[in-house]
């Protein structure tokens, strides 16, 4: 045994590879399901027709439009999520727990929704019209998806940094302000380079959240890749175009993937010194405080207020209370699959976290990202393949919950290894193996040392995928038990048929509910001043 | 006390188990797959488990990759019926031989208009495609007469069409049929180089039409009545091309009863309540669709069903399910 160990050149590491292999395995296999499935479609096309497909000259317009898309979100994300990271978590402002959950909260509003009342602000009768007297254009095409996707994307963003942000070890930030910077230094020399991983992996996301966004860009009427690709899965049964359009945005994934370990790779973070962070200190706003206050309130009133009250507009226009009735069964159906899918990717996550940050090898480099190219796979295709296989090897869970909770901790699972990955940068190995050499088991090592870090950032994974479970709809059409509901489902077959009144106790019901989720886990995830 | 209560676990248990055991066989449950969304169909469906005492379970999704799922499925399906929101979908699981046939007595209903030929579908209820115009902005007079007239340059930049939506690519289905390939292409041709502007679905060419973007808009008839039902002054209308003109295609939900199920007696049960007088009455009523049957009450709000047929252009449904020719040619110009 001992003799075994000493081999291991990371002997004292408390996860070994071998362990964290096998949930790895899994969802290798699980995401080999699809993928297998795309390419045998892909390549039953002919010769001739193959051609036709692959070399269309709007092939090319979809890459361009989708690459616009998702720089132009990146870009706007940045400039949104950044300051109101740095000002909830560093600087000493009234309210700020307050001001943090409602940064996270557009994560509650389904992008279709906030694009349905961002459609609803503009033209003759629009909500801006009606109050205020004069018309404003209505926002569709480019800039109205782009502006829909940035409102309910920018809480990735500002999550993950804020995570990186309160983990970040003040003793660095003193020793800078010691040396001499002042806090403008300090934050570009010192803090903005630490805060890397959080952004490559919610730039990450957030462009996975683009290429695969349907509801706001149909809404909008700006074509992407997935526009075509959903439209194809509505008009054609064969699904060939569609498997082409799919692993070429698979591709398109896979470049963002390979650029962001590139970036990634030349990332070595973590603490050096003692296993606590030091005791932060905040800024006083000073006089920047008033510029800090509107900046946020008008962040909060452009991606939580505007969709927010549309959705009371719709109750106060026609309220009607024969609508409440499957609330609460839609209500139960969503949270029983919300929370056992959060909790999952978020122990799912750990192997994959750890392993691309203490076991770091080509082989982990490609492996950590493989959660992110199953979460690439388009979600109808995903369900597709699933009841393939599931009728043919497991026939007797075909339709079970938990075939629907395992396919959405799968896509999903890529959301949850972020915010795990960015609270393991910041604990030092030698921690681990400090423990180790004192005699402490692996197991033992790893909830004395690694655990107290990892589980904020299990948290805020748990999080955002309940949060997105909560909104799901293509896996859940397909996959669900007969006669199981949702509030998502409900908010879409309303709204879908113009029942805006019918559809707002659901939204209303996503958005409360979420929201409460939000505030409780932003509350848990430790802040300093709660230590 | 202990042993006491472990001999009376020892009797409640297997009495228990057998009621349990007796509640599943006696609960009649009825699988469907709704392509037709819920906010539509479920307080019919709730009329129908009181009225029978058979227990549904549904799952709603949109009709073509229901149809998919499927045809994915084959015979090891879940699904006792197939609930579509347009013929081309039954269609494309009737071609596969997966529908039962229907019996006479359920056929013979409806009028031949509204069901399969070889019997392995019926409607259960119709909607017609209609010109949706702004009131304001376009005067009764300069209405076009065809479809066809929307590529003049009098409505360039005016018209709203949703050419991704299923119930459009239905409408292109047909009139591929009615005119021919090419006068179809040259049509959809037109329609792009007069700047017709591209919407999702249906729902939100209404919206645009209120909101002042375009004037004239392509949907179905029933879209424009649910935003009227919320407010009646919803500045919007809408009305019919010029007799048998392809733009006033009619084309219907529809329901199959899948050969795998071996429930075919509630399936059968289910298809027969849609097609009467209450359930109809709903359709038109509330859902304003046209009824498949004779006897209901009309919705003011709706033409007689008998004068739609009239107007509508002459069409067999089955002709509905070459949805590859249509995707072709939407490919070539284009569109998709």
């Amino acid at each position: 045994m001992l003799n075994l160990r000493t081999v291991s050149a990371r002997r004292y590491l408390s996860i070994p590879a071998a362990v964290a292999g096998v949930p790895i395995l899994a969802v290798c296999i699980g995401g080999l399901i699809p993928l297998v499935y795309l390419l045998i479609k892909a390549l039953s096309a002919e010769g001739t027709a193959l051609m036709q497909i692959v070399f269309r000259w709007r092939n090319a317009k979809l890459f361009l439009n989708t690459l616009l898309l998702t720089g132009g979100v990146l870009v706007l994300d940045l400039l949104l999520a950044t300051p109101a990271a740095w000002l909830t978590s560093k600087i000493n402002l009234k309210g700020r727990h307050l001001w943090t959950v409602l940064c996270a909260l557009p994560l509650a509003i389904p992008g279709y929704v906030t694009a349905y009342t961002l459609l609803a602000l503009g033209g003759n009768t629009g909500i801006v019209a009606q109050f205020f007297g004069t018309s404003i254009p209505r926002l569709g095409g480019y800039w109205g998806a782009l502006l829909a996707l940035s409102a309910y994307t920018s809480p990735y963003l500002f999550l993950n940094l804020r995570t990186a942000l309160l983990g970040l070890d003040s003793n660095l930030e003193e020793s800078a302000r010691s040396l001499g910077y002042n806090h403008s230094e300090t934050f570009f020399h010192v803090i903005l380079p630490q805060l890397r991983p959080a952004f490559y992996a919610s730039g990450l996301i957030i462009s996975l959240h683009v290429l695969g966004d349907f509801g706001v860009v149909s809404l909008m009427g700006y074509e992407t890749f997935s526009y075509a690709l959903y439209t194809e899965y509505t008009f054609s049964f064969d699904h060939i175009y569609a498997a082409w359009l799919a692993l070429m945005l698979l591709v398109f994934t896979g470049g963002l993937l390979y650029l962001e370990m590139k970036l990634l790779n030349q990332v070595t973070l973590h603490r050096a010194g003692h296993g606590s962070t030091g005791q932060p200190s905040f800024i006083q706003p000073g006089v920047w405080g008033i510029p800090a206050y509107l900046y946020l309130g008008l962040l909060v009133f452009l991606t939580v207020v505007i969709p927010a009250g549309a959705v009371f507009l719709w109750i106060f226009r026609g309220f009607n209370v024969s609508a409440l009735g499957g609330l609460l069964e839609a209500l139960g159906g969503s949270l029983s699959a919300a929370i056992p899918t959060g909790i999952l990717c978020a122990f799912l996550a750990v192997p994959f976290a750890y392993i691309s940050v203490r076991h770091p090898s080509r082989i982990s480099n490609v492996l950590g990202r493989v959660a992110y190219i199953v979460y690439a796979i388009p979600p109808l295709a995903f369900a597709l393949s699933l009841i393939f296989f599931v009728l043919n090897v497991v026939p007797f869970i075909y339709k079970t919950l938990p075939v629907l909770i395992s396919a959405c901790a799968l896509h999903f699972l890529a959301e949850a290894i972020g915010p795990v990955r960015s609270s393991l940068y910041q604990v030092s190995p030698n921690l681990e193996e400090a423990a180790r050499s004192l005699g402490y088991s692996r197991l033992q090592s790893f909830f004395s040392t690694l655990f107290p870090v990892l589980i904020r950032g299990m948290l805020t994974a748990t999080a955002l995928v309940f949060l997105a479970t909560m909104k799901e709809l293509p896996l859940t059409f397909l996959l669900s038990p007969a006669g199981y509901e949702t509030l998502a489902l409900n908010v879409w077959s309303y709204t879908t048929e113009a029942m805006f009144a019918e559809a707002a106790p659901y939204a209303l019901a996503i958005l409360v509910f979420s929201g409460v989720f939000v505030g409780i886990l932003i509350y848990r995830d430790k802040d300093p001043e709660n230590r | 006390m202990f042993t006491n209560r472990t001999r009376l676990f020892n009797y409640i248990f297997p009495v228990l188990l057998l009621f349990f055991l007796i509640g599943i066989v006696h609960a009649e449950t009825l699988t469907v797959y709704s392509g037709r969304s819920k906010s539509l169909v479920e307080p019919i469906i709730k009329q129908f488990e009181k009225e029978s005492g058979i227990q549904v379970k549904v799952s709603y999704a949109k009709t073509t990759q229901l149809a998919a799922t499927l045809l994915t499925e084959g015979d090891k399906s879940p699904a006792a019926i197939f609930w579509a929101q347009d013929a081309g979908a039954l269609g494309a699981v009737s071609k596969m031989a997966m529908f039962e046939k229907l019996p006479e007595s359920v056929l013979s209903k409806v009028p031949s208009d509204f069901r399969d030929a070889d019997g392995f579908w019926v409607a259960t209820s119709g909607r017609a495609r209609v010109l949706a115009y702004s009131p304001e902005r376009v005067k009764m007079e300069e209405l076009p007469q065809s479809v066809f007239d929307l590529t003049q340059p009098m409505w360039k930049d005016r018209v709203g069409w949703a050419p991704t939506n299923a119930s459009f690519q239905a409408f292109v289905t047909a009139l591929r049929r009615q005119v021919g390939e090419e006068r179809a292409e040259a049509w959809l041709r037109g329609m792009q180089a007069n700047g017709a502007k591209k919407y999702a679905k249906n729902t939100p060419i209404i919206e645009a039409l209120a909101a002042g973007e375009i004037d004239l808009g392509l949907p179905n008839h029933y879209y424009l009545l649910r935003f009227k039902k919320g407010d009646s002054s919803y500045p919007v209308a809408q009305t019919f091309f010029k007799t048998d003109d392809p733009g006033n295609l009619v084309n219907v939900a529809g329901i199959g009863v899948l050969k795998s199920t071996d429930n075919k007696a509630a399936a059968l049960k289910f298809v027969e309540f849609l097609l009467s007088i209450k359930a109809q009455q709903y359709f038109t009523s509330d859902v304003f669709e046209y009824p498949v049957i004779d006897g209901v009450i009309p919705n003011a709000n709706l033409l007689p069903s008998s004068e739609l047929l009239e107007l509508a252009p002459t069409f067999d449904l089955n002709q509905m399910d070459d949805l590859e020719g249509t995707v072709d040619l939407l490919r070539r110009v284009e569109i998709l």
